[in-house]
């Protein structure tokens, strides 16, 4: 989208893009509205250890309480006693600056962030069958021709609308819309076919499909000898997935699996999609891994106009996992226990490669770890909000408060920076130049408009002063040269020149598999974005992989066998109904933004519970009704909402909302073992009439 | 045994069918202390007896049917080794290879044999040459064979395993005839509508039907085989299926004096009257009789395992209601429970042109049986909540014609005149019909200058034939009427 500025007042223009095309949610309408909200942070916080409470504090008191307090708790407990927890909204840029602030300033291995609870699951599967991680292997434009789109567990009418532009294209030049939810979503109503299952299903009926394709000859068996290596045992363990047993466990008839598999089996362009709904469950990598089986066995990734692809959830969520916030990992998607991937970083970096330190853990044990023992005493959070957005919320809010030293910075006083010893001001998308790469991979230039408010300081400039305070020293981001103007000022010298911070980052990335070397911001600007891999500033950019081969040693993608398993909490008498989270359209992840702009306020005022008609009259509850969700980690409230979308046995909530109506409170905090993803998507829970004495907990 | 505890040493499993090479899965890389051996008398691996009707329909090949198969960790599988007796003082099974292995506990899965009907010229030992149980891969071998220069098959029994031959043959261009003794298909599953509809839509497979009569001789040579029945007639093709249903291989089990009734009886644990000896799947008679079905089978593997690991030693079997599913290109079968055998209400559907037919019988808020042919798209949701006991929905239509009944998929206005004024028209952008409206009267008078003004139509895009239309009616109508 493109900004105007009037008298200080930022409009929002939508802007001809080849991914958008010109298309605009609400949420994007009303975007700027946050640059000048009265909730907006312009001065630090510090909390008063005699009240207790958060007070405006000047940047030197802040960044000196910061500073004084991480190295008096590494001093007497180590480096890993203190974490740093990032956010997949944050640019390329802030990203990279992160992790190396993260493993040379401070020296731990504790950072982690919250993609891993949106994308990690795809992310892991893709790199164990194609050796790459890129949302879509190509570009979002190829969905508008597929013969055949299956959609699994994504609803992008309500969280991606403009994309819903493609899937229209798609429909009108004849194409089959396929779409598996547990719910009968604004997306699933304008499919072709909705296959409705019961949650945490989805792999048993991604190995049905296959079955059905080896029974049915869709298998494309040339593909699968050239170009794969493990179909055999998929083809053993598929055999047991015969379509009626998907059926009797997943509620989906054995008809709209045949003519599922048909569909894409049959199809000249045939692209299948997964998203949350498929990926945040303990079995998330697994249950992907059986779609890309699918995929792989009809001969569909590197087909022209088929494949296999994830739709990211977050702005950055694709760049946001590829340079450094996980812990596992360096910049350009590198292993962080790989010694040659070691190595290449420290010599960009000018470290000892034995210095670096090693790999830490996944986001909720990281969380779950905090003040306890052996745990970090500090965390410095950027760009998330763990207490509405993470699972079992509760615990994770104890947590947090066990902390010695928890550092948020945000540009709103979010819920997770309410508990914060220290809150920073940091500048907001329209007054900070960097980068994202989206869901295609397509690396993508945010362009400052204006400068942050008085009082505020970039992410970029925050960690520059922390390591100046830490280290005596900033970092030393050089850029050789410039073209223009640098769009975002900066009282604190270049070293926070994120155009600075990008050319050390293509270096660092140079020959890891999420290659920037040969992406520059002008070759950006130049074209509508760039696509990585690109290693090299006159050799082409890569809009579609896998043509030729896969990015695996021998070429060739690499097929998994994975088994069903059910969900980690099983419903049972006290706890009857299976319960799932999801998102609304006018809100936007743990709501810390959208709930303060008023349209957005006004659409989707309120959380709510999402019941079937049927169960509520079961439960004697009325529409608007409240309602108590009680699991064994805790429980929420929210007004009921009767819809005969929903499955019977199953509840919706939306988990933008904190305190009382925190749906996060109640969810499953069983991680994958693989990803190390939450299994946000099902738990097991009671729906009660809240009593009017016990609305006020 | 082993009362409730974990086994350690050696388990050894006789039988590589779908129940003995479950539990093998079951019990594969659980812990150190734990060796297992599975004895297959089958000399391949282990395969999905489900598929061997699609095998016959020739749309599989052989190593389509090949299950995964849990060798190497922890699990010594040996094929082709039949066992000759259980020496329970010994602890140790016998084979026919002359090999003796103890065992610290056994576990039957010896599944069940096809039955061959006593008739003239039927000698179970030794069938004639273009005669073949339906059973085993071997089977499926044999019928292929025979297939190959065929042009016309027989399938004594039109229960579920007959129909599935005829299917498979048909589906490879035979011409099928089924002979039934009971004057209806499957008739331990539906009642006489469904099965004369189910044997309409085999006709029009190519699969023919001949209801209530019995054979009563079967004479074969090496170029075709001859069925006399009880009404007189002679039916001549060039093979014959026997699908007369199965009987448990309990054989070793009595031998060994182990209690067996119809099979090899068991308890929750599946303990037979030895603790030392579990029997599971086709084998086994939990309760009245042995179901015959993998889904038992796979559920009592399960128990097996997680008593013999120590996983759960509370594990306990407990039968769940029966699914019976046809379901080939064509046919789509499925019943559950007896729609005549008891109290509450009934719900049918008929459409006999079609092939569809639907008849459930609801007792206590909950599905007692149905009765599902044709095409239903309530099917699987039919199946979870007779599997689960869940309260069927209160509108009973749904559970007849599908979800679509009841849905939420909002019909549009006949006209926009119609539209209440709050009613959403842009869900992306919350744009009312009243805030178009409002933007028309405000000044704007075209499409884009109406979308530029309230930002409908910018997000999705799936309402702009909307919004188009709610402008041409704007510019058609009364301004009177329209501020009104």
């Amino acid at each position: 989208m493109t900004l105007r500025e009037e008298d200080g007042n930022v409009s929002v223009l939508p802007r001809q893009f080849p991914t958008n095309r010109g298309g605009l949610c609400q949420k994007g309408w009303t975007s700027a509205e946050l640059l000048t909200h009265p909730d907006r942070l312009t001065t630090p916080l510090v909390r008063d250890p005699a009240s207790g409470e958060l007070r405006p504090a000047s940047w030197d008191a802040a960044l000196d309480r910061i500073a004084t307090g991480l190295r008096d708790i590494q001093q007497r407990h180590g480096r890993d006693a203190v974490a740093v927890f990032g956010g997949g909204g944050l640019t390329n840029e802030k990203a990279y600056a992160l992790g190396k602030f993260a493993r040379v300033t401070l020296g731990t291995r504790h950072i982690d962030y919250n993609g891993r609870f949106c994308m990690s699951s795809a992310a892991a599967a893709g790199m164990r069958a194609f050796g790459v991680d890129r949302g879509l292997p190509f570009p979002l434009s190829d969905l508008g021709q597929a013969d055949t789109l299956l959609l699994v567990g994504a609803n992008p009418a309500e969280t991606m609308p403009p994309l819903v532009r493609w899937l229209t294209e798609q429909r009108q030049r004849g194409g089959k819309l396929i779409v598996v939810d547990p719910r009968a979503t604004a997306t699933a109503r304008q499919a072709d076919l909705h296959l409705q299952p019961l949650p945490g299903t989805d792999l048993a009926v991604a190995n049905a499909l296959l079955h059905i394709a080896l029974t049915e000859g869709y298998v494309d068996g040339e593909y699968v000898t050239t170009r794969t290596t493990g179909f055999t045992d998929v083809r053993r363990t598929v055999a047991g997935w015969w379509p009626a047993r998907a059926e009797a466990l997943s509620g989906v008839p054995v008809a709209d699996l045949e003519a599922t598999a048909r569909a894409l089996g049959t199809a000249e362009r045939a692209i299948i999609l997964t998203a949350r709904g498929a990926e945040q469950h303990a079995k998330g990598v697994d249950t992907v891994t059986a779609f890309v089986n699918l995929a792989l066995a009809l001969g569909l990734p590197g087909r022209p106009g088929s494949g296999y692809g994830c739709l990211t959830g977050q702005g950055n969520g694709q760049g946001g996992r590829e340079h450094g916030q996980k812990a596992d990992q360096l910049p350009g998607y590198r292993k962080i226990d790989d010694p040659v991937a070691r190595a290449h970083v420290a010599q960009v970096w000018g470290v000892p490669a034995d210095e670096l330190p090693g790999p830490g853990v996944p986001a909720y044990q990281l969380l779950d770890s905090l003040g306890t023992a052996d745990g970090p005493r500090a965390l410095l959070v950027f760009g998330s909000n763990p207490v509405v957005s993470a699972p079992r919320a509760a615990r994770i809010e104890s947590r947090l408060r066990d902390l010695e030293l928890l550092v948020v910075a945000d540009f709103l006083l979010s819920e997770t920076a309410a508990l914060a010893d220290v809150v920073l001001p940091t500048a907001q998308w329209a007054e900070e130049d960097g980068t994202m790469t989206n869901l295609e991979g397509r690396v993508l230039r945010r362009r400052a408009l204006r400068p942050p408010p008085a009082g505020v300081r970039t992410d970029l400039t925050i960690l520059t002063n922390l390591s100046t305070l830490l280290k005596g020293r900033a970092p030393s981001y050089r850029l050789v040269h410039r073209k223009g103007p640098l769009l975002t000022p900066d009282a604190d010298g270049p070293e926070a020149d994120p155009q600075a911070v990008f050319a050390e980052l293509r270096r660092a990335s140079a020959g890891g598999i999420a290659d920037y070397a040969g992406i520059s911001w002008e070759r950006i600007d130049a074209a509508d974005g760039v696509f990585w891999p690109c290693p090299r500033d006159d050799g082409p950019d890569s809009p579609r992989l896998f043509a030729d081969g896969f990015a695996t040693p021998d070429g060739r993608a690499r097929f998994h066998p994975v088994e069903h398993r059910p969900a980690a909490e099983q419903v049972c008498a006290q706890y009857p109904l299976h319960f799932t989270t999801g998102r609304v359209l006018a809100q936007y992840q743990s709501g810390t933004q959208t709930r303060r702009v008023a349209a957005l306020r006004q659409a989707a005022p309120d959380a709510f519970v999402e019941l079937h008609p049927d169960l509520a009259d079961r439960l004697g509850v009325a529409d608007g009704e409240p309602v108590r969700v009680l699991s064994r980690r805790g429980e929420f409230q929210a007004p009921a909402r009767l819809s005969p979308a929903i499955r019977p046995d199953t509840v919706f909530a939306p988990f933008h909302w904190g305190g009382a109506a925190r749906a996060n409170s109640v969810t499953n905090d069983a991680v994958d073992p693989v990803s190390g993803m939450p299994e946000f998507k099902i738990c097991a829970v009671r729906v009660e009439r809240a009593e009017c004495s016990g609305v006020d907990r | 045994m082993q009362r409730g505890g974990p086994v350690t040493g050696r388990v050894v499993v006789v039988g590589n069918g779908m129940a003995g090479a479950r539990l093998a899965a079951e019990l594969s890389g659980r812990g150190e202390d734990l060796k297992v051996t599975v004895l297959g008398a089958e000399p391949h691996r282990a395969y999905n007896r489900i598929m061997l009707s699609t095998l016959l329909a020739g749309k599989i090949s052989e190593p389509d049917v090949e299950l995964a198969e849990a060798i190497g960790r922890g699990v010594d599988l040996r094929t082709g080794v039949a066992v000759r007796a259980i020496d329970r003082a010994a602890r140790e099974v016998r084979t026919d290879d002359g090999d003796r292995i103890r065992y610290d506990h056994l576990v039957l899965a010896t599944g069940a044999r096809a039955v061959v009907p006593t008739l003239p010229g039927l000698d179970p030992a030794r069938l004639p040459e273009r005669v073949v149980a339906f059973r085993t891969l071997a089977d499926c071998r044999r019928i292929l064979a025979l297939a190959g220069g065929a042009r016309r098959a027989l399938v004594l029994g039109g229960g579920l395993l007959g129909l599935e031959a005829a299917r498979g043959l048909a589906t490879r261009g035979l011409d099928v005839a089924v002979v039934h003794r009971v004057p209806y298909l499957m008739e331990r599953q539906l009642d006489a509508v469904a099965g004369e509809m189910l044997a309409g839509t085999l006709a029009g497979l190519g699969v023919t039907t001949h209801l209530a009569v019995a054979p009563v001789a079967v004479a074969a040579d090496a170029t075709g085989v001859r069925l006399t029945l009880s009404d007189g007639r002679s039916l001549a093709a060039d093979l014959l299926v026997l699908a007369c249903g199965v009987r448990p291989d309990t054989a070793l089990a009595e031998a060994a004096g182990l209690t067996v009734r119809r099979g090899v009886l068991v308890d929750d644990r599946l303990h037979t009257n030895d603790p030392r000896i579990s029997a599971i799947g086709d084998c086994a008679q939990h309760g009245a009789a042995p179901t015959g079905l993998v889904a038992p089978a796979w559920a009592q593997a399960r128990v097996v395992a997680q008593l013999l690991t120590g996983e759960d030693s509370l594990a306990r079997y407990r039968p769940r209601p029966v699914v019976t599913r046809l379901k080939a290109a064509g046919i789509d079968l499925a019943a559950m429970g007896d729609p005549a055998g008891g109290p509450g209400e009934e719900l049918t559907f008929a459409d006999p042109a079609r092939g569809t037919y639907a008849r459930l019988r609801i007792h206590d808020e909950r599905l007692a049986a149905a009765i599902l042919l044709g095409d239903n798209p309530s099917v699987g949701t039919v199946i979870q909540l007779f599997d689960r006991g869940h309260p069927v929905p209160a509108d009973r239509r749904s559970l007849l014609l599908g979800r679509a009944v009841g849905g939420a998929v909002a019909t549009p206005a006949a006209s926009p005149a119609l539209m209440p004024e709050a009613a959403t028209v842009c869900q992306c952008n919350t744009v009312s019909k009243g805030a178009l409206v409002n933007c028309w009267r405000s000044g704007a008078r075209t499409f884009d200058e109406v979308v530029a003004g309230t930002r409908a139509g910018t997000g999705c895009g799936g309402c702009r034939d909307a919004v188009a239309g709610i402008v041409d009616w704007l510019s058609r109508a009364d301004p009177v009427e329209v501020g009104r």
